[in-house]
């Protein structure tokens, strides 16, 4: 049984260490920003993902002592990993790339992200001072699903 | 066995810290180069993992959780100051 335990851990440890290099080996090959922000991700999620799987379980099998801290770190990198790949795809598109020339043309309105803020409070203030307007209504809701969310 | 994979993987996790530095001392625009700091403490939180397994404490989660927190907050406010020039308006 303890034979076991060990080949597991020492599984998961190789396949952690593995997908961290690789997500850095994808990062220094792939040719260009948003392809190398695909990179990193399996780093994340299955490098860390398996480092703290056979921590948490070489700790439950070999020390006795079942913690639950590895679930929490694996829990907020899960979370906060796309956050931080839709900030930096943000900063690029906004920084690096001309949104006539390079991005293709969406129908109806541009790219979302390119916008002005769109004040929904004062809209809807608006509307609810003017009473139900059909027409109004109809205009604001074709608005809202041109746009992709901020 | 498990010393040896722990080896491998240190040795794995410190090859992908000097590619990472790479990317951060060569990358051709401020967004890789904060990728590669971002990338850095992710690959450092699996660093300091395998060297918690191989100590065999579980005071280095601690540390993990620290890092993974701060690594967090610090990308995204480099992101927001490139973005719009300041962090907190």
């Amino acid at each position: 049984m303890n034979l076991v335990f060990e080949i597991l851990v020492a599984v998961l440890i190789i396949i952690g260490g593995v997908f961290t290099l690789i997500g850095s080996w994808g990062m220094v090959k792939l040719p260009e920003l948003m392809s190398r922000l695909h990179a990193p991700t399996k780093a994340t999620t299955l490098g860390v993902g398996g480092a703290l799987l056979a921590s948490m379980l070489y700790f439950a099998a070999f020390k006795s002592h079942l913690s639950l801290h590895e679930l929490l770190i694996s829990m907020f990198l899960f979370l906060t990993a796309p956050i931080t790949a839709h900030f930096l795809a943000k900063a690029h598109i906004h920084r690096h790339v001309d949104p006539v020339r390079e991005l293709p043309r969406p129908d109806g309105h541009g790219w979302g992200t390119f916008e002005a803020p769109h004040d929904a409070a004062a809209e809807m203030k608006a509307v609810m001072d003017d009473g139900p307007d059909p027409a109004a209504a109809e205009k604001a809701h074709n608005d809202d699903a041109g746009r992709s969310p901020r | 066995m498990i010393d040896h994979a722990l080896s491998f993987a240190l040795g794995a996790t410190s090859l992908a810290l000097l590619l990472n530095l790479w990317r951060l001392v060569h990358g051709p625009s401020v967004i890789d180069r904060v990728l590669a700091v971002d990338t850095m403490v992710i690959n450092m939180i699996a660093l300091i993992i395998f060297y918690g397994i191989h100590e065999g404490t579980p005071v280095y989660f601690e540390a993990a959780l620290i890092l993974a927190m701060f690594g967090f907050v610090s990308t995204v406010a480099f992101c927001r100051f490139v973005l719009r020039g300041d962090i907190i308006e």
